[in-house]
């Protein structure tokens, strides 16, 4: 297929950036859609050019590096997966698609397609772990056991892999399903009630702190997200945020 | 003579690590605090021992190339991780998994680390439970287990397909904990390119932050590399993208032996590639196996027929397929270690019974599978006269609960559903077990510089079991590692703050810097990857899954002509002082081709078959075996560790003979 590419440049933060059109021929359907990056990069290259810059590594949907917006979509028009695991039979011969970074105020641009999430990391340092000696000397794995539905329900939350593709899709820029996922991993577990309402209630202040929206149930996080985590999350965070307000 | 000192405690191997840990010299809490150690990479192995450092009370810098610990080729992982725990009471113990694991790894590993490694292996499923890890679990609550290859129990945790995922999170999040304490200072997004070695001690590193492009100084009194494995020497892998031998090799060019780089594991369940523009392989993981059956068809004809298209898999019954597994290796069948099913695999493929365009994949088939589960199901159910279709579709269910996420990449990228019809699978470039040698303590050949996870080359001999490196790199950060410099460290409590502003920190930088300006200015004509791939070629044809003399005298030379042409033809744009991805693709890249003509070096050195490394002039000629690797004990029982003189060619050899005192040494059988 030949495509025509609508590309955001920008180099670095202070850049003030904008679109730029390149042609790519020679695109196959199995080709994955960072394949077809790099055969534009390379193309770039050689052309003397400076190339793209996006984040990316696994190329397998689980590391959650990739970050584009795709057509007016975060990870593009497929549902459930990230941009390393859209495939090009997606798009057909003579399409123009538009690629731009992942854009909210906590995710300022780096370069190009690259954007800067440590807001994200800073919010998992605020509460997103259970408190446990790494030592060693704890106890038997099986002597808490644990209801099959209720793990099975943390894993799903556990999922998430801190894309920000949740907030890139929301109007206000909420990152509450992120949140909501960390919250109810630990939620769910019976390790994780000791510490609940400090977690909850740190980790919601310093998502208020970096700039995050106020989350206005549009839903849009859930469609895009990636690994399929619900909206039950958010709902979840919200009662864990109300418990912890009534405990004090 | 050897100047290798393994420092295997004495004693029998039992004792060995108790007694170890009773000796130690120990720091005490308040001199920790003005101790600093470095770590670089926060897979498993690093983000385990940067936690576990942290709480112990040191200072920790720790470092990685991607934007979040999180990131960390470690969350690629799926099937699972082995732990001797025996919850299933089918008969494991801490003995049977040290056997497993160095029978798995071919006799060439070291008894005592191997033992450790099992003695060590149930404290991290508790230790992961308590951090909040949500392992699958059964009914009653309790741990589920699952089998992987080489082994006959059934000792390995999952969590769905994403256990790697799972365990780098709990590290991750033992990693917060200690960040928002202010003991971990974190650079993420800063890659590492030397160390900095002060009367021959490890006294700190150069590294690139990636965003800026600034050169900075880090200094501690301790370095610990955990940076990976180097499966990308080869192009095409599984790893993911970044995955590099930079920092390895770096210590390697600054004094630390590396270990047996020719043993390197070809897994058998990948997607196999479909371009030439392909960019990475997709593992399959192994636990498939367990519910999977590999075949190709009995029949030329019926190869050529599905081929054209003339013919589906589905079409071809039972008497029409060549289930070669479990023809050739009755007792272990589908679950036979990696290295052996991935020569199978290739030798079915070369004598022309490959199964796509390319002639270069088998078949992976659930249908078995799914009829035992939905007939399961169906009594379970209290479904009498279940239909033919209420049967697949109840084995359905459970083979997506269990494999769900697996099924849905393999769509993703094929275009298949492999509920409905057989995946198709190839070997690829997957995990290396040579690496950066190591003593008993995990210390280096430099003092003070230590090497954990796959980037060392310790416990997995030539060939590493599923669901093992998981367990070691686990292993190695929170619980080994944390004694063993305990005992360096506590020699270093008067030493204080280490200055950088010293002629070695300024000659390391130098030589980094010049390095950068030296591909920043070349004015050539080819894109990094360009070399990549054209080393990928060689490694991949005359160093993959069976090598011979000629072939690897022939790649030395090919890899060092590449080398040379890099460096004249090879074209970076962009600035230094900025993020620039060609730029740090460069630099590894020039790394690989240094470490691949070792490599093949290495493979040429050592002329038995054992594990993964297969030499086409070393195979059994007769009996039950015939055809099947032949390993030569009384030449090779030893471990290659190479001292770096200059050029990978005139790298010196040395060896650490392997001594077997609590196991016989034995062909590997699994008929
Ligand atoms: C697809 C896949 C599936 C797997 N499945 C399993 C499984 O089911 N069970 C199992 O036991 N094993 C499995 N393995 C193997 C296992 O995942 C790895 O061996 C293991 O995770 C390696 O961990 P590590 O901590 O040593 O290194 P990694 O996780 O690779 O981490 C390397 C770290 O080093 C950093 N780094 C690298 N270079 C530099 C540098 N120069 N400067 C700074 N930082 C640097 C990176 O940023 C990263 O943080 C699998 C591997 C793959 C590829
Ligand atoms: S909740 Fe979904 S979209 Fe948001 S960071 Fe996690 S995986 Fe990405
Ligand atoms: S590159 Fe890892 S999720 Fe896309």
């Amino acid at each position: 297929m030949k495509l025509t590419l609508k590309i955001w440049r920008q180099n670095g933060s202070q850049d003030k950036g904008k679109m730029v059109d390149y042609q790519v021929s020679d695109i196959s359907e199995s080709m994955s859609f960072l394949e077809m990056m790099d055969v534009l990069n390379e193309q770039i290259i050689n052309e003397g050019g400076e190339p793209v810059a996006f984040d990316h590594d696994c190329r397998e949907g689980i590391c959650g590096m990739c970050s584009m917006h795709i057509n007016g979509e975060p990870h593009g028009p497929d549902k459930g997966i990230t941009t390393c695991q859209l495939h090009m039979r997606s798009f057909k011969d003579g399409d123009t698609i538009t690629i731009e970074p992942f854009r909210a105020k906590a995710f300022p641009v780096i370069k190009d397609l690259m954007v800067d999430r440590s807001s994200f990391e800073r919010i998992q340092q605020a509460g997103g772990y259970i408190s446990v000696n790494t030592s060693g000397n704890t106890q038997d794995a099986n002597s808490i056991p644990i209801d099959k539905h209720a793990a099975d329900m943390a894993m799903d939350s556990a999922t998430c892999i801190g894309c920000g593709a949740c907030v890139a899709s929301c109007k206000n820029a909420s990152a509450m399903l992120f949140v909501g996922a960390k919250v109810s991993q630990y939620a769910l577990l019976p390790q994780g009630q000791v510490e609940a309402v400090d977690r909850v209630k740190n980790m919601v202040a310093q998502m208020d702190l970096e700039g995050f929206g106020n989350c206005t149930n549009t839903g849009a996080c859930e469609v895009e997200c990636p690994k399929g985590i619900s909206l039950e999350n958010i709902a979840r965070l919200n009662r864990e945020y109300f418990k912890a307000n009534v405990k004090g | 003579m050897s100047i290798l000192d393994s420092k295997v405690p004495k004693g029998p191997l039992k004792d060995k690590w108790t007694n170890y840990k009773d000796k130690i010299n120990l720091v005490n809490p308040a001199n920790k605090r003005s101790i600093d150690i470095i770590v670089v990479g926060t897979g498993l192995a690093g983000g385990s021992a940067a936690a576990t450092l942290a709480e112990l009370g040191y200072n920790v810098k720790a470092f990685c190339y991607q934007d979040s610990p999180r990131r960390a080729h470690s969350i690629a992982a799926q099937g699972g991780i082995n732990a001797a725990k025996n919850y299933q009471g089918d008969g494991d113990s801490t003995y049977r998994l040290f056997y497993d694991t160095i029978k798995g790894g071919d006799y060439r590993s070291r008894e005592a680390n191997v033992y450790r490694l099992a003695e060590v292996s149930g404290n991290i499923i508790d230790q992961c439970v308590a951090q909040g890890v949500p392992f699958a679990r059964d009914y009653g609550g309790l741990l589920d287990n699952r089998s992987f290859g080489g082994v006959l129990v059934s000792r390995t945790f999952y969590a769905k397909g994403q256990t790697g995922q799972q365990l780098l999170l709990g590290a991750y999040s033992a990693m917060n904990r200690q960040i928002a304490r202010g003991k971990i200072e974190m650079f993420n997004r800063h890659e590492m390119l030397d160390v900095v070695k002060i009367n021959g001690k490890a006294r700190g590193i150069i590294a690139r932050n990636l965003v800026t492009g600034e050169i900075e100084r880090h200094s501690a009194h301790a370095v610990v590399i955990a940076t990976g494995g180097y499966g990308n020497v080869y192009f095409l892998s599984t790893n993911a993208m970044g995955s590099n031998a930079t920092a390895a090799w770096k210590v390697h060019k600054k004094g630390a032996f590396f270990a047996n780089p020719c043993y390197t594991q070809i897994h058998p369940t990948c997607i196999p590639r479909s371009g030439d523009y392909q960019s990475k392989l997709t593992l399959m993981s192994e636990s498939l196996r367990n519910d999977g059956r590999i075949w190709v068809p009995k029949k030329m004809e019926d190869v050529m027929a599905i081929r054209e298209g003339k013919k589906k898999p589905t079409d071809l019954s039972e008497e029409e397929r060549d289930y070669y597994l479990e023809r050739r290796y009755p007792a272990f069948g589908n679950l036979v270690p990696r290295d052996v099913a991935s020569r199978a695999a290739k030798e079915r493929c070369d004598a022309g019974y490959g199964v796509n365009a390319t002639g270069e994949a088998v078949y992976l088939d659930f249908k078995s599978a799914i009829e035992r589960y939905g007939n399961e199901q169906a009594k379970l159910h209290g479904i009498t006269n279940a239909s033919k279709e209420k049967i697949t579709e109840l084995g359905e269910e459970i083979i997506r609960a269990k494999y769900g996420n697996l099924f849905q990449m393999y769509e993703k990228i094929v275009d298949e559903n492999p509920y409905k019809t057989p995946m198709m699978i190839y070997p690829a470039t997957h995990y290396t077990m040579g690496g950066i040698w190591v003593d008993y303590n995990l210390m280096t050949t430099v003092e003070g510089l230590y090497c954990i996870g796959e980037a060392n080359f310790s416990d997995h001999g030539a060939n590493r079991l599923g669901a093992s490196a998981l367990m070691q790199g686990l292993a190695d950060g929170y619980f080994i590692l944390p004694y063993t410099i305990g005992d360096y460290l506590s020699h270093e409590i008067r030493t204080g703050k280490i200055p950088t502003n010293t002629p070695e920190f300024d000659e390391a930088e130098k030589a980094v810097t010049d390095q950068i300006n030296a591909f920043i200015n070349n004015k050539g004509t080819h894109s990094v990857d360009y070399f990549h791939k054209k080393l990928g070629k060689v490694m991949w044809d005359k160093c993959g899954m069976s090598r011979n003399a000629t072939d690897l005298k022939e790649a030395i030379q090919e890899i060092k002509a590449i080398r040379e042409e890099f460096y004249k033809e090879v074209k970076v744009p962009g600035k230094a002082n900025e993020m620039n991805p060609e730029l740090e693709k460069a630099g590894r890249v020039a790394d690989f081709l240094e470490l691949g003509e070792l490599f093949a070096k290495d493979a040429l050195m050592r002329e038995e078959s054992c594990g993964g490394h297969f030499r086409e002039e070393s195979v059994e000629l007769d009996g039950e075996q015939e055809g099947e690797a032949k390993r030569n004990d009384a030449e090779f029982a030893f471990v290659a560790a190479w001292e770096y003189k200059g050029e990978p060619s005139d790298a010196v050899l040395h060896k650490e003979q392997l001594e077997f005192n609590d196991i016989e040494l034995k062909q590997r059988s699994y008929k």
